[in-house]
């Protein structure tokens, strides 16, 4: 616990410096090398994915296991289709009668793009943050309870831990607790994206799925945010989608480097950012491009 | 050069005297009829216009009937239009969006909204009056409903469209089905619209005539069943004001000035809500 | 964390979804169906007259209850002349209120001003009836028709329109007040189609000295050009299915003058006067007749109005 704050820390600073935190994540690395991960440690596995905007092709055969308890990162140039991919692990897209994705995504050995499967039961399992902050027009309270609502019957003081629960690890509790009753619109930027978060966990989902989830915020909030996905990790399978190359370094554990709908790299996020096998994706995170 | 220029500001000032002009000749027509409305109507104001029946010609009296009545088939139109207008409003925005049958009632929506009054209430005698054979409040009910119906949905359309895409999709992510998705969520974020607009349709139909002419008709006594014709306010004005009883006369203004400060106070609480709604989106 | 929901409250879930959305569907449905009827009975209702005159019964100008014949030249006539009165009156004047409220008026008054332009539209169409045959037609007799008679109806050409006896109602009266009456409703649209006009354009037009009317005449109205006339079809349509306002200053006279101080007819206000108290198969009919008449009118305004509408929609989606 100690080591992984100091590693984010000295993350979140740019050095790779401090002895043993080096040495942990040499050790790291052996363990988990990606290409030779195996299946059983994937808590999706995304096999020939490819997707439709009507006519546009926008994902092209993408393959790719995301394992848990891990975070993961989908980078490149805007319309590469990073959002797009985040947004076929919930069947978000679904919400559009005029996208389509073909493939295979399993999910604890269920293909999820399968029509039998469930879609409410999906997202339930699937918990989404996105770009723009979005406090539903009802209390902080509310707020949170609102997903837990939808599949479990609470009582009152029930209701009242899972709030708390959920937003102590949002890390929100102190900010709001005795203004429950606020509208969650009330808040500031950053506090209503982590109410986002707090209302996502509030439903105990395996997954997170954030998408650019800091674009729209002042860079304390974006810290906060950040060691708040850090923490996260121990519990939750997190895909984050951003553009800003800084912030996979500083929080993911493998990085996927996606380029006009195809995926050009994916491996763990020191080896992408130090030695890329790809020039592509050399010149990305280089600024050469993009 | 300078004298180019100076014809050209003429012109310029010309024309916006001219827009000053347009301005006050509007606001001109909205003061002289209210004034004239305070003038006549205020001394008809009593206790015994809201406690007395419309009187027979030449006696005096009071438009109590004809306060019930009209209450009585707004109240009750707007109960029959606002969930019709609010729920086809509903598919409109959220679940039909791009289909046929959306884009088709759309349109019939339009026409419905700027069919006149008084054809609705033609289409309500053929299709109702005449086949029962008697004029009746539900008549008159049902006609206004057609008029709160267009409106309505129009306006829940419009609100709900209002509605970032992202606040559903938040929604949906948290496994929300998409009834849940709209009853809890967008109608929720957009009910001081919704609430505008059947305000507005109220408003419109408490001043409606024309269309209560062949279905409600009127009623000179006490009535509160709704299978009889019905007195009304506007009918009871329309009758009076064309008179030559001077008592009947001034009744009806009594009336018209009860009628419009009620019609206009509901559009300025509209106009209201609707401001709170654009400021706090 | 697994959570445990049966599959019966799933199932209940998806009904429930599926149950909302159809009773959406449904009252969507319902909206098409009244459509429908609305029309069909109107043509079913008008059948008798139709297969009596036909063709004719658009230009007849007979209208004789006790012989049963039944021609609708007269109310037609009546409700497109006042509609066009209305029309060149509203126009120019709720351009002049639109061009004030955009670009004039001081910020402060813009709401306030805006708001009473719009309560112009809420006054029940019975009291500006009532106002129009009590106070505005006499004032109109005493002072405004020999005024009129005496400059205008001297001119060649138009000098037939000002001509006969004052007496207030008539048809020129009817316009004035369905003027005053469309005013707020086109003004409204003129405005906020000023306010879509992207201040850059204007600002560029302004770089090169231009004055405010320049710059309204040459880049504000080409800009918004279908969106005011769509708003002008809109005003027209409310002109002319207007009735109780018409119905109480028109005069109600079957016949066809030259002169608009005369009394006529339109087809709503022939519908409010007569419809209660016709009596035979024939004379409801051709009452009914006239309202599918003037519900067609009002369609195909509608429909132009929608077309145009659709063309500025399209533009604004171009340039952005």
């Amino acid at each position: 616990m100690r080591n992984q704050q100091i590693l984010f820390y000295s993350k979140l600073l740019g050095s790779h410096e401090h002895p043993q935190v080096t040495e942990e994540v040499s050790e790291f690395k052996a363990t988990m090398n990606i290409n030779q991960a195996k299946r059983t440690d994937a808590k999706v596995i995304i096999n020939d994915l490819n997707f439709y905007y009507g006519r546009h092709h926008a994902l092209k055969s993408v393959s790719m296991n995301i394992l848990e308890k891990k975070i993961t990162a989908f980078i490149g140039p805007s319309g590469c289709g990073k959002s797009t991919l985040l947004r076929t692990l919930n069947r978000m897209y679904q919400l559009y009668p005029s996208q389509v994705a073909r493939g295979e995504i399993m999910v604890d050995g269920a293909n999820i793009l399968d029509k039998k499967h469930d879609i409410n039961m999906l997202r339930a399992k699937m918990g989404m943050v996105f770009q723009k902050p979005t406090p539903f027009p009802m209390s902080i309270f509310d707020n949170v309870i609102f997903g837990v609502k939808l599949y479990e019957s609470l009582n009152r003081s029930e209701s009242m831990e899972r709030v708390e629960w959920a937003l102590r690890k949002a890390a929100l509790w102190e900010e709001v607790k005795d203004k429950l009753n606020q509208s969650g619109m009330s808040l500031s930027g950053g506090q209503q994206q982590r109410l986002c978060i707090a209302r996502t966990i509030a439903v105990k989902p395996e997954v997170v799925l954030l998408d650019e989830p800091t674009s729209a915020l002042d860079p304390i909030s974006t810290a906060h945010i950040e060691e708040l996905i850090f923490q996260l990790k121990q519990d939750y399978t997190i895909v984050i989608v951003t553009h800003n190359m800084q912030q996979a370094a500083r929080v993911s554990d493998f990085t996927a480097y996606m380029y006009l709908g195809k995926l050009v790299e994916f491996g763990e996020t020191d080896t992408i950012f130090t030695t890329p096998s790809e020039k592509a994706t050399e010149d990305y995170i280089t600024g050469k491009f993009g | 050069m300078i004298p180019i220029y100076t014809r050209r500001r003429m012109i310029n000032a010309l024309h916006l005297t001219f827009s000053i002009l347009a301005m006050i000749f509007g606001l001109f027509w909205l003061f002289w009829i209210l004034l004239v409305l305070i003038g006549k109507g205020l001394d008809g104001i009593s206790v015994a216009l809201f406690t007395e029946m419309t009187p027979a010609p030449g006696n005096t009296g009071g438009l109590l009937n004809a306060i019930i009545g009209s209450l009585m088939m707004v109240i009750l139109a707007t109960l029959i239009g606002t969930p019709v207008g609010i729920l086809a409003g509903t598919y409109l925005a959220e679940f039909g969006q791009h289909g046929w049958l959306a884009s088709v009632t759309r349109f019939i929506n339009d026409i419905l909204l700027s069919a006149p009054s008084i054809v609705i209430g033609l289409f309500v005698y053929t299709v109702y009056v005449a086949r029962v054979g008697h004029f009746s409040g539900w008549a008159g009910a049902l006609a206004l409903s057609m008029i709160v119906i267009p409106v309505v949905v129009r306006t829940t359309e419009d609100m709900l469209r209002l509605i970032p895409d992202s606040l559903r999709e938040a929604a949906a992510a948290l496994g929300a089905p998409p009834w849940k998705v709209v009853t809890l969520v967008t109608w929720r974020a957009s009910e001081v619209g919704i609430l505008t607009g059947v305000l507005l349709a109220i408003a419109r139909i408490s001043g409606e005539t024309a269309p209560l002419l062949f279905t409600a008709l009127n009623n000179q006594f006490w009535t509160m069943d709704m299978n009889q014709p019905m007195a009304n306010l506007p009918v009871v004005i329309f009758q009076f004001a064309m008179s030559p009883y001077e008592s009947w006369q001034e009744l009806a203004w009594a009336g018209a000035l009860l009628i419009t400060l009620s019609v206009l106070g509901l559009n300025i609480i509209a106009r209201f809500f609707l401001r709170k709604n654009k400021l706090s989106t | 964390m697994p959570k445990i929901i049966s599959t019966a409250k799933l199932k209940r879930q998806q009904l429930l979804d599926q149950l909302f959305q159809k009773t959406t569907w449904f009252f969507t449905v319902i909206v098409l169906v009244l459509l429908a009827v609305l029309v069909g009975s109107l043509v079913v209702g008008s059948l008798p007259t139709i297969k009596a005159f036909g063709f004719g019964f658009l230009i007849s100008s007979e209208w004789n209850p006790v012989t049963e014949q039944f021609g609708a030249l007269v109310p037609i006539v009546g409700t497109l002349v006042t509609a066009i009165i209305a029309l060149s009156i509203g126009i120019p004047v709720s351009f002049g209120i639109a061009l004030f409220l955009t670009e004039l008026s001081p910020p402060w008054l813009r709401r306030p001003l805006g708001t009473a332009i719009e309560l112009l539209a809420g006054i029940p169409s019975i009291i500006y009836g009532m106002w129009g045959l009590f106070v505005f037609a006499p004032f109109f007799a005493n002072t405004a028709q020999p005024w009129l008679q005496n400059t205008l109806g001297d001119l060649p050409g138009i000098g037939f329109l000002f001509e006969g006896a004052f007496m207030g109602i008539g048809m020129l009266a009817a316009g004035i007040i369905l003027a005053i009456m469309v005013i707020p409703f086109i003004a409204a649209v003129m405005r906020d189609v000023f306010e879509i006009v992207p201040s850059m354009l204007k600002e560029s037009a302004y770089a090169f000295g231009a004055t405010t009317w320049e710059v309204i005449w040459n880049v504000v109205l080409p800009y918004t050009k279908s969106g005011v006339i769509g708003g002008i079809m809109l005003g027209l349509g409310r002109a002319l299915g207007e009735t109780m306002a018409i119905t109480f200053v028109i005069g109600n006279a079957h016949q066809l003058h030259a002169s608009l101080f005369m009394p006529g007819n339109s087809i709503a206000s022939a519908l409010a006067n007569e419809f209660t108290e016709a009596d035979g198969e024939l004379y409801t009919s051709a009452l009914i007749e006239l309202g599918l008449i003037l519900f067609f009118i009002t369609f195909v305004v509608l429909a132009c109005s929608k077309l145009l509408l659709l063309q500025l929609k399209k533009r604004e989606g171009a340039t952005t």
